[in-house]
């Protein structure tokens, strides 16, 4: 019943339930089993479960109730049996046995549902609780963690360290260790009756236990492999489903329908044979069992006759205890099986638990100092001030980088790939903290500031406009969360993305799909800037996009730039040539060092690399627009090579109108 | 076949709307496709039924010819070797028992994934043989989760449901006729609380299904709030929304919480109530069952019979709820699934298709018109997204395209032009026969594409497109993708053609280097030149192109200029222009306005002759010689090629411009 429980979907086969996108299916979560018992997992795990501790007593004694109800049972039985057969006592005598002994069953059964009601009810509470609160606390550190920890780690990974683990380590704490402890009792128990009951037949009928556990071991070691290969094969069968969907448009216009066909089958048989291999292992387990507990039976009752017929053995007591015992016997095997399937879990669950404590002891390397102190109204002057940066150790990005920036400025940053403009824009943000020197607002250093409200003086558009699921005006308040509707209508009006949402069929309570995939790229910038501009910085930081839109739309978003940048310090990562253009300076990067700055017009004249940069552009242009355009192709070559990868491309310093 | 006939080959394979069978008769039909399988299983879990109530009643006997007393002598009455005797039966029991068990639970598991075997390729041909018309509606996440989870419950209806709900059918009877034939006060007794148990766990299951798709459900929810958070991180981290986040995170998580926990009160109060229930009736039939001993009616080794008869029932009577549960959640998933499988592509090779004999590669559009369907056949309104498509998608009937006339004769390059949803890519669609016309007809060298084979159709024409897909493989895989058969020696021509061979040749694994998912990114330009690639080596006729880039730096925009170049050489080529160069380039363009093709010529003709090209020109070409006049002063270059565009004086610039050089 798992596998419609919590456990089952909330691992990558819940991905598909959000009927998103994103769903994963390869194999990276890779299968990992980790030590049945590590001592440093269970310390830290040790305040969740003493938090809770009340409730896990109450579950423990309730476990232990119904455990034992459970396995007097059979001796009540077996007593009763034997005073029914006990031909020296009177019938009335033996009609009470009788009588008694099923008063006590029936009372048994209404205390065996209370403990297990109370045992069910405070571990699900305890698992619940567990789960909730892990997930918070996950959630909140995550969100506390810098950027760099996301540079460092793919979304998809820690994501399942949010989901599926935490999932396993709630069931290592309440089934896991409950059940574990409930069969180890209820062991304990029925050892503890048998010998009560005859000492010797106790001796007889465990004698095949030793038998199953080594069984049973071997079994694991196979098994263990079976499933993890399972579990591999069957998300390649997925991911190539999804691979195939996803291209379905390349693979039918290149007529690949019957080689792909090949290839799936032969997954997808991988698939089934390993499952099959698995299954003949699980298959295995119940005969086996069965086939010792008939050799425990056999062996019991073969003891018990010898003895009767022996004479060393009241006839009587023979029946009883044949009743017990085969009772008995039919009741062991399992929680010894059980055991032995959970150890596989264990070592699951530790790994799992493992992987969410190592989220959960990452130090967040951007915290507010103590003497934080909020930024009052700021005006805007940014200043750096002998800045380096390095991102892996040894390897500088930026050395003794200095730029003082005036209120209202536009800076436009360009230079090629690694250039080190991104790292400008991340530090201003402090997306990172710098090594060396310091960046200062308005005069206080930025680690002096409180993140958040440095924040709220400061606005971040990115490249790659993300939007959340929500509807449109949800996603232009993020900028400001009490940000009226009337603000946020003229917000969109300001950058000129009012009449497509009003196109929309709610308008902006339209609810838009994951990240916005129902607009186009176009569409999620403009309300990406109408984010920003509902937010009110009084420094913005602009990381251009580079995609492709339309010609009416790569209008507006060059109109809704000036009104984004007007009256603000800006700091733009520009592709644009407009967006260049109308920059107060343009800081030309190169290799972690300012090579240039000045305004258009300046560095034009001054001749230099972004002088150069231009004219060729211009002239690739010119060549571009030849008639006979043949003989050029050498000179376009060696223009492009020079120009290498500069940020700017062709098409970019073209006005963006392709 | 002439113009004036047009027949419509698609007519042929519209859905038959016959009624099927219900899903979970479908279902049962397909795991008795394995008919010598069933048999087996059947035979087993049978043999295993019958067995594993048989243990009990030797035990009974070994007791009571063993063990049992005689009430004149107050001694038992058996021999050892009586006893001896029953427990060689017993193991002997045991050991076929064993057989037969792992023969039903192995052949269980064996019909169970043979039948998701099939239904997973079923599944993966039919998706990648349905028209576009299909995909543009259908949802990835949602075609995933029913080739995946459903395909799963059908699996485990199968093995669990199918199967299992006859062994405890088995079980039940002959643990029926087994009592009934021992004693029948005890076994009417012992067999009431059988329909009891089996009715409360139904009911209890049919309430947790309903608890637990809610749980899914938020489960998915959490998922995407937690994936959207970690996503958008610098968004987050940017508007310092950490906190409103979590409170976003909190509610969900909160539901879910309340909700899984109800899940744990209904359990924890009804499943020990099963339980209890039958430790009653356990203590019933003990107390009834010593009653009848002590009339003589009953023995002590029957009595511990019918007590382990009934351990034995316990579990199975139990889960006949879980088994309903199962059968309930394979309707839906079934029903799911062949929505898939059942679902007719209005794209299909009328029979007797021809392949496309060898020719020069002219294509012609005959007053063809052109509309989506109002619903593909086969594709449930579940599939269709709430709101607006990816594409803003006009409703289902209003034509896309009007009565378009086009001749592209060999080695043409017809460009096509105008704005967003004007139906330059619906051209091009139909081509390849992505999508089937509404009316007229496609040609190439004089055969209507209904006529043809897909194949030998598809294999004429290479497209490459914008969205640029490379599949999980190799960059050498990724470039034989519409050849797998082509020797490394052609797939290196092909990538030194698309001037991507030496960019190849740098990585570390050369050709063996592994993109897509989990490989190595390429950036757009370095994907659009593999795509280049692969479909020279295709070598079509036709070509289909969108030349668009995004912004990419000179040098790779000069690379996949040279490339595009190669590629277009030779062959009629459609594409969807951006640039100024493919335009001047074109032997015709078509300008696209709603559907209609509002002009055509050359470029210089069309300059001339103004209107919409003209505006097109002066909005989104021109921009592209403008710009680069150093001197063109303020203002961007749209905006500054929109304010002064008056006829002639742009391509005048353009000369000057070119005269330094």
């Amino acid at each position: 019943m798992a596998y419609w429980g919590g456990g089952g979907a909330a691992g990558w086969s819940g991905d598909w339930m959000r009927g998103g996108r994103s769903g994963r299916t390869d194999g990276w979560d890779y299968e990992e089993l980790g030590k049945v018992y590590d001592p440093s997992v269970l310390k830290r795990l040790w305040p969740y479960i003493a938090s809770l501790r009340w409730q896990a007593l109450v579950a423990l004694s309730g476990m232990l109730v119904y455990s034992a109800t459970s396995y007097v049972q059979p001796f009540i039985m077996g007593i009763a049996v034997e005073r029914l057969a006990d031909t020296a006592l009177t019938l009335t005598e033996r009609r009470e046995a009788v009588t008694v002994a099923g008063l006590l069953l029936v009372a048994l059964a209404v205390i065996s549902w209370f403990a297990q009601w109370a045992q069910r009810l405070l571990t699900g509470y305890i698992g619940q609780q567990l789960l909730f609160r892990l997930r918070r606390e996950l959630f909140a550190h995550l969100n506390k963690l810098s950027l760099s920890f996301y540079d460092r780690q793919e979304v998809g990974r820690v994501m399942s360290r949010a989901t599926s683990d935490v999932v396993v380590m709630q069931e290592l704490m309440t089934s896991g260790f409950l059940n574990v402890l409930a069969d180890l009792f209820g062991l304990a128990l029925i050892v503890f009756f048998l010998f009560a009951l005859d000492p010797m037949l106790a001796v007889v009928s465990l004698s095949v236990i030793p038998v199953l556990l080594v069984l049973m071991a071997i079994w694991q070691r196979h098994a263990a492999q079976a499933f993890i290969r399972v579990r591999q094969a069957i998300a390649v069968v997925n991911s190539s489903i999804n691979e195939n969907v996803s291209g379905v448009r390349v693979v039918q216009s290149l007529g690949r329908e019957e080689h792909n066909l090949d290839e799936f089958n032969r997954l997808n048989e991988r698939n089934r044979d390993l499952n099959l291999r698995a299954g003949k292992l699980q298959a295995a387990v119940m005969p086996l069992v069965e086939l010792l507990s008939a050799v425990a039976t056999a062996l019991v009752l073969v003891v018990i006759a010898m003895r009767v017929f022996g004479g060393s053995m009241e006839p009587a007591h023979a029946l009883g205890h044949a009743t017990a015992f085969t009772l008995y016997i039919q009741r062991f095997f399992n929680p010894v099986r059980d055991i032995v399937l959970q150890y596989t879990q264990l070592q699951r669950a530790m790994a799992g638990a493992h992987r969410v404590f190592e989220v959960l002891d990452t130090e967040p390397e951007i915290v507010d100092a103590p003497d934080a102190v909020d930024l009052p109204d700021v005006e805007g002057r940014v200043d750096f001030q002998g800045v380096g940066f390095e991102y892996v150790e040894g390897v500088p990005v930026l050395e003794d980088f200095e730029l003082h920036v005036e209120p209202g400025e536009t800076i436009a940053f360009v230079g090629h790939t690694g250039a080190g403009k991104t790292t400008v824009t991340a530090l201003v943000s402090r997306s990172y903290d710098v090594r060396k020197g310091s960046i200062t607002i308005d005069g206080v250093d930025l680690r002096r500031i409180r993140r958040e409200s440095l924040r709220r003086r400061m606005a971040v558009v990115l490249q790659e406009p993300f939007l959340f699921s929500g509807t449109v005006a949800d996603n232009i308040r993020y900028g400001r969360l009490d940000a009226s509707e009337e603000e946020i209508r003229r917000a969109a009006e300001a950058v000129g993305a009012a009449p497509f949402i009003e196109r929309l069929p709610e308008g902006y309570e339209t609810e838009l799909h994951e990240r916005g995939q129902n607009l186009s790229v176009g569409q999620r910038q403009l309300i990406a800037f109408a984010r920003a501009v509902v937010a009110e910085p009084r420094i913005l930081v602009l990381d251009e996009a580079t995609a492709n839109v339309d010609t009416q739309t790569e209008r507006t978003i060059q109109q809704a730039l000036q009104v984004l940048l007007a009256g603000r310090t800006s700091f733009v990562i520009a592709h644009r040539l407009s967006t260049i253009r109308h920059a107060d300076r343009i800081v030309v990067m190169d290799e972690g060092e300012i090579a240039e700055i000045g305004s258009h017009e300046e560095l034009l004249e001054r001749g230099g690399v972004y002088a150069d940069l231009y004219r060729m552009t211009y002239e690739r242009h010119a060549g571009d627009v030849d008639e006979d355009g043949v003989d050029d192709e050498e000179g376009d070559r060696a223009l492009a090579e020079r120009s290498s990868d500069w940020g700017l491309g062709a098409a970019v310093l073209g006005g963006g109108g392709s | 076949m002439s113009a004036a006939a047009p027949v419509r080959p698609t007519a042929a394979p519209r859905p038959r709307r016959r009624r099927r069978a219900p899903t979970l008769l479908r279902l049962a039909g397909r795991a008795f496709r394995y008919r010598g399988l069933m048999g087996a299983a059947a035979f087993s879990l049978a043999a295993s039924g019958v067995l594993v109530l048989i243990g009990p009643r030797i035990v009974g006997i070994a007791i009571d010819t063993g063990l049992a007393i005689d009430d004149e002598q107050g001694v038992a009455r058996g021999t050892v070797t009586s006893v001896g005797i029953a427990c060689v039966f017993l193991l002997a029991a045991a050991v076929v028992r064993g057989a037969s068990m792992f023969g039903q639970t192995y052949l269980g598991e064996r019909i169970s994934q043979s039948v998701a075997y099939d239904l997973r390729n079923e599944i993966y041909d039919r998706l990648q043989r349905l028209s576009f018309a299909y995909h543009d509606q259908a949802q990835i996440g949602d075609v995933m989760s029913r080739a995946t989870q459903d395909v799963e419950g059908v699996r485990f209806f199968v093995s669990m449901g199918l199967l299992r709900s006859a062994y405890v059918a088995v079980l039940l009877a002959v643990a029926a006729a087994l009592m009934l034939t021992t004693n029948v006060r005890l076994a009417l007794v012992a067999l009431a609380f059988v329909p009891l148990v089996a009715a409360q766990s139904i009911l209890v299951s049919m309430r947790l299904r309903l608890v637990w798709l809610h749980v899914q459900q938020l489960q998915g929810l959490l998922g995407v709030v937690l994936q959207e958070n970690l996503s958008g991180q610098r968004v987050v981290k940017a508007f310092a929304r950490e906190r409103h986040e979590q409170g976003k995170f909190d509610a969900v998580a909160k539901e879910l919480y309340d909700e899984s926990f109800r899940t744990s009160k209904i359990q924890a109060f009804n499943e020990p109530a099963l339980l209890s229930l039958w430790l009653v009736s356990l203590a019933v039939v003990f107390w009834v069952g010593g009653q009848e001993i002590l009339s003589d009616r009953l023995t002590e080794g029957q009595l511990i019979e019918f007590l382990l008869y009934l351990t034995l029932l316990q579990v199975p009577v139990r889960s006949v709820g879980f088994i309903v549960m199962m059968a309930s959640r394979a309707r839906s998933a079934g029903e799911r699934i062949f929505e898939i499988i059942d679902a007719q592509s209005p794209v299909t090779e009328r029979p007797g298709a021809r392949a496309l004999r060898a020719g020069p590669g002219e294509v012609r559009f005959e007053q063809v018109s052109f509309h989506y369907e109002e619903l593909p056949p086969g594709v449930a309104p579940a599939l269709l997204r709430p709101g607006g498509a990816t594409r803003p998608r006009p409703a289902g009937g209003r034509p896309v395209l009007r009565e378009i006339d086009i001749v592209a004769r060999p080695g043409e390059i017809v460009a096509l032009l105008g704005p967003t949803g004007s139906g330059k890519s619906s051209i091009v669609n139909l081509i390849p026969r992505f999508y089937d016309v509404s009316e007229g007809r496609v040609t190439i060298d004089g055969e209507d594409v209904r006529e043809l084979t897909l194949d030998s159709l598809r294999e004429a024409i290479g497209i490459v497109q914008q969205d640029l897909f490379l599949f999980a493989a190799t960059i050498r895989e990724n470039i034989a993708y519409g050849r797998p058969e082509a020797t490394d020696e052609e797939v290196r021509a092909a990538a030194r053609a698309a001037h991507i061979h030496d960019f190849i040749e740098g990585l570390p694994d050369g050709y063996d280097t592994w993109v897509g998912e989990r490989g190595a990114t390429l950036s757009g330009g370095q994907r659009q030149r593999v795509a280049i690639a692969r479909t020279l080596l295709l070598d079509p006729r036709v070509l289909v192109l969108d030349d668009s880039t995004s912004s990419v730096d000179m040098r790779t925009e000069f690379e996949i200029q040279e490339a595009l170049q190669e590629l277009m050489r030779n062959r009629t080529t459609f594409v969807i222009a951006q640039r100024l160069r493919t335009v001047r380039q074109a032997d015709q363009i078509l300008v696209l306005n709603e559907g209609e093709i509002v002009q055509r010529g050359r470029h210089e003709q069309l300059l001339a002759e103004g209107g919409f090209y003209r505006q097109i020109y002066d909005l989104e070409l021109r921009a592209q010689e403008e710009a680069a006049l150093p001197d063109a002063g303020a203002g961007n270059g749209a905006s500054a090629g929109a304010a002064n565009g008056s006829g002639t004086a742009a391509p005048g610039g353009r000369q000057q411009a070119s005269e330094p050089r």
